[in-house]
């Protein structure tokens, strides 16, 4: 069982750094959205410091959104998400890999790129490893409710927004206490309380979201 | 007694059972909502006692406050429906279920209106990021999403299945949902303005709003079981009964 989300991962690592170019873009389109802002309203740093969490957060949210599709529709197009599903293993550790890869694909490089992000808009020195931590507890859980959404529209053609529809709303309570904790931290005080509950719903994401994803696959992807 | 009671609930959820029984039960609702209605109107919006804080409009609750009940009981129905119809694959709950969002999306809307509506006199503004507004609006986003996947998956079964899925996942989050909301408002802002702390009602009051949330309740048993049977003649439009039923017309 271990050995096959092993495998799963390392398949899934393995085609994504075939196609590099892939890799990078929700990246580069965090940090476009992200530098949207200041042209948008006002490089004035006083504004930006203020709208800095949300603003990073928000991209953060929307650059996930936007990569999930790569997380079941190619499978499900040339037919290997049906292979999965037939095999022995049980689709929840299969689903989990596969998620777990999506994370590492974008979640993690989002976290690592923040910092910068940060800099250009002019969050404190010291909030920005609340950022990272905030981030680094936040976006597994957007891999992991997204892979519902996705799971249930991957047979839908044109699934893109009907999936942003469906999984924004889900997203609220991350976005809620991620950008609340880097404003928290910003002030100075002690962002415990959001950071405990950003890892609470974690543990919450991952004991109940790759099962219903499994059930979601069932439903959608059997043709 | 088990084998019993499962014999039964197959029975009446066979649609065409369901069909000619819900026939019987939509008038009584329908009657019974109408009646309870006026007569919770009138007593609210003429015999109870005008508010000594907020003036006369604070009867706009008579409508405001079912809404907003029945826009959180309709929810919790539609899952719990959405459930029973994935669990026991009985497809008359996933009817239920996809009767019922357009009911509970308007029932929210509703309850926003009127709630935007009352809040110009009392707050000054239509809109408010209170933690229950934005709560009631995220509600309805997730009634957009669950009507969304419903109506864009093109097999039946497989749209009551998927976005049955949708609604229990919803479920789980709505409580979620609410307390984040309520701890980003309590944060952001302090007690500006937060609702009222509301005396204990006057009992002229309280009576013809439980008057009106029954009403309500009568009103989405009437509607939901009319769209249902709409769902069932659809659904087994080509099945024998149905032309037959059709025929006689």
């Amino acid at each position: 069982m271990l050995k096959a989300f092993y495998h799963l991962l390392a398949r899934d690592l393995r085609l994504a750094f075939r196609s590099r170019h892939e890799l990078a873009n929700p990246l580069i389109f965090f940090v476009l959205v992200v530098s949207l802002f200041p042209l948008a309203v006002t490089p004035s740093a006083d504004l930006l410091m203020v709208m800095a969490p949300g603003v990073i957060w928000v991209s953060a949210l929307l650059s996930v959104l936007l990569s999930l599709d790569r997380l079941f529709k190619q499978d499900y197009e040339d037919g290997s998400l049906d292979q999965l599903m037939l095999s022995p293993n049980p689709l929840v550790i299969l689903v989990l890999a596969k998620v777990f890869a999506h994370w590492l694909l974008t979640g993690l490089p989002l976290v690592l790129i923040a910092p910068l992000l940060g800099m250009f808009m002019y969050v404190p020195d010291e909030a920005i490893s609340t950022l990272i931590f905030s981030l680094l507890l936040g976006t597994p859980v957007l891999s992991l409710v997204g892979a519902i959404g996705v799971s249930l529209t991957v047979a839908v053609n044109r699934g893109g927004v009907l999936l942003s529809l469906i999984i924004l709303p889900l997203y609220i309570p991350i976005l809620i206490f991620g950008a609340n904790a880097v404003d928290v931290a910003s002030d100075g005080m002690s962002v415990r309380g959001q950071l405990l509950f950003l890892a609470a719903v974690l543990a919450l994401a991952i004991s109940l979201a790759p099962l219903a994803t499994a059930v979601a696959l069932r439903i959608t992807a059997s043709r | 007694m088990f084998k019993r009671i499962w014999g039964w609930i197959q029975r009446f959820s066979s649609p065409k059972h369901f069909y000619s029984i819900s026939g019987k039960m939509i008038p009584w609702f329908a009657i019974s909502a109408i009646f309870l209605g006026v007569y919770g109107l009138y007593m609210g919006l003429f015999v109870a006692p005008t508010d000594y804080q907020q003036g006369e409009s604070y009867r706009i609750i008579f409508i405001h406050v079912p809404a907003a009940w029945m826009s959180m009981f309709i929810y919790v129905v539609m899952a719990v429906s959405a459930g029973i119809g994935l669990i026991w694959q009985i497809k008359l709950a996933d009817m239920i279920a996809a009767a019922s969002a357009p009911i509970g999306a308007w029932f929210t809307f509703i309850a926003l209106v009127t709630g935007s509506l009352w809040g110009k006199p009392m707050w000054g503004a239509y809109w408010v990021w209170d933690a229950r507004l934005t709560s009631e609006l995220i509600l309805l986003f997730l009634y957009f999403g669950y009507m969304a996947l419903q109506s864009s998956i093109e097999d039946q079964r497989t749209a009551d299945k998927a976005s049955g899925l949708l609604a229990i996942v919803g479920v789980v989050n709505i409580p979620i949902i609410h307390y984040s909301v309520q701890w980003w408002n309590t944060l952001h802002q302090g007690a500006t303005v937060s609702k009222l702390d509301k005396p204990s009602m006057h009992v002229d009051m309280l009576i013809p709003l439980l008057v009106m949330a029954i009403a309500a309740k009568l009103f989405y048993a009437a509607i939901v079981l009319v769209r249902a049977r709409n769902q069932v003649l659809y659904r087994e439009r080509n099945r024998q009964w149905v032309r037959e039923l059709v025929e006689k017309l």
